[in-house]
């Protein structure tokens, strides 16, 4: 048999995130998007912990760690450095959505607002993760996390998502898209136009977590297909505060999306709760009407 | 033990840690069913799958964590996972 060829991965092998993971997937294909003239600027979150655990990482582009919420002030003093002495280096910034959305805002906020040239990813796993699932601004409305548990009193957690990329488009960032890790190569296609976007661009990239929404490893792909097609994720362009480009589905029910999360059981279990999937579908409406996501078929 | 200035590793220094120890469930590549997509490479979480001369798909089954997207996602079913004897 012939022998495989050598990995030629910027994000490699032997990292410590679970099988399945969506995020795991996401640092690789933006890695392979960057390319090798990249300086990564990691926050804290699961990804800087699975794959860096000293002495080890499995980062090979010169990768960076300070602190929760200062990426996006670390990626400002990167871009200052690097043009005052006259170098061409890509920045590009992986923070989780915690880091993101609440954490990181007041240094993010600075950052685009001084219009320094990075491109910061989000991968939106929509809880804080490493630290046993609590909710963030990110988490979805219903959704059980140890810091909004479902039970007798309560649906879990109470707030909609936050809607960070029109945060940011408000800033001025002259390129803000989102994407998920069930299109990858429309994933790559619009980190490449952020990096190659000069000033602060943004790319939220759901990434589904198998621990954390409790599913098995094997479904991650089809559960972020899935919350595109049920209109609860939508991935779009926005060009200097414009959406441009939207991907457009036959939507589905939100039913088949929550009932493949052990996230949402409690919706279903022990009775079904109608009052509330018809919420969240009045969410994926809103999306579908706000985005204008929906198909429309002929009539015969 | 002692650490490097600034905390820092070799790149790509993670390949000391063989994952595919954690494994469970093991693909099993079906070269007669393959149409050669490379969709499983493209969604391996790992970046473990790779081409081979003959233009099919091999995992590395040092780090393979058996996750199964490539079974999942395989368009052609030609990806079969079976639980290890170890």
């Amino acid at each position: 048999m012939a022998e495989p060829k050598k990995t030629c991965e910027l994000f490699d092998c032997g990292h410590r995130a679970c099988g399945g993971c969506g995020a795991a997937l996401a640092a690789r294909l933006v890695t392979q998007a960057a390319g090798t003239n990249t300086i990564v600027v990691n926050s804290t979150g699961c990804m800087e912990v699975f794959s860096t655990p000293y002495p080890e990482t499995a980062w090979k582009v010169p990768w960076i760690h300070s602190l929760f919420e200062n990426a996006a002030a670390v990626a400002s003093g990167i871009d200052a450095a690097l043009k005052k002495q006259g170098r061409n280096e890509k920045i590009v910034i992986m923070a989780g959505d915690g880091a993101t959305f609440d954490i990181g805002m007041i240094c993010i906020s600075g950052a685009f607002e001084r219009g320094h040239d990075f491109t910061y990813i989000c991968y939106d796993n929509e809880a804080y993760m490493n630290t046993g699932i609590q909710r963030s601004g990110a988490t979805p409305y219903d959704a059980s996390t140890t810091t909004s548990p479902a039970g007798k009193c309560s649906f879990g957690n109470k707030r909609p998502k936050k809607d960070m990329p029109a945060i940011l488009a408000a800033h001025g960032a002259p390129y803000v898209a989102t994407a998920s890790v069930a299109y990858p190569a429309d994933l790559k296609q619009k980190v490449e136009k952020a990096i190659n976007t000069p000033g602060p661009c943004y790319v939220q990239v759901h990434a589904p977590c198998c621990t954390g929404w409790g599913f098995e490893g094997e479904q991650t792909i089809a559960i972020a297909k899935l919350a595109l097609e049920t209109g609860l994720w939508v991935n779009f362009e926005m060009v200097d505060g414009k959406v441009s480009k939207v991907r457009k589905v036959v939507r589905k029910p939100v039913e088949e999306y929550l009932k493949t999360q052990k996230r949402f059981r409690h919706l279903f279990k022990p009775s079904r709760q109608d009052a509330e999937i018809a919420a969240i579908q009045a969410i994926a409406d809103r999306n579908a009407e706000k985005y204008g996501i929906d198909i429309k078929l002929k009539k015969e | 033990m002692a650490l490097a200035v600034g905390c820092r590793a070799r790149p790509g220094k993670s390949r000391d840690n063989k994952t595919g120890s954690w494994r469970v469930f093991k693909p099993a590549f079906d070269n007669e069913k393959c149409s050669k997509c490379g969709m499983c490479q493209t969604l391996c979480p790992e970046g473990c799958v790779h081409e081979n001369t003959d233009g099919f798909f091999e995992p590395d089954y040092t780090y393979c964590k058996g996750c199964g997207i490539c079974a999942e996602e395989c368009p052609k079913e030609a990806i079969t996972m079976k639980q290890e004897e170890k």
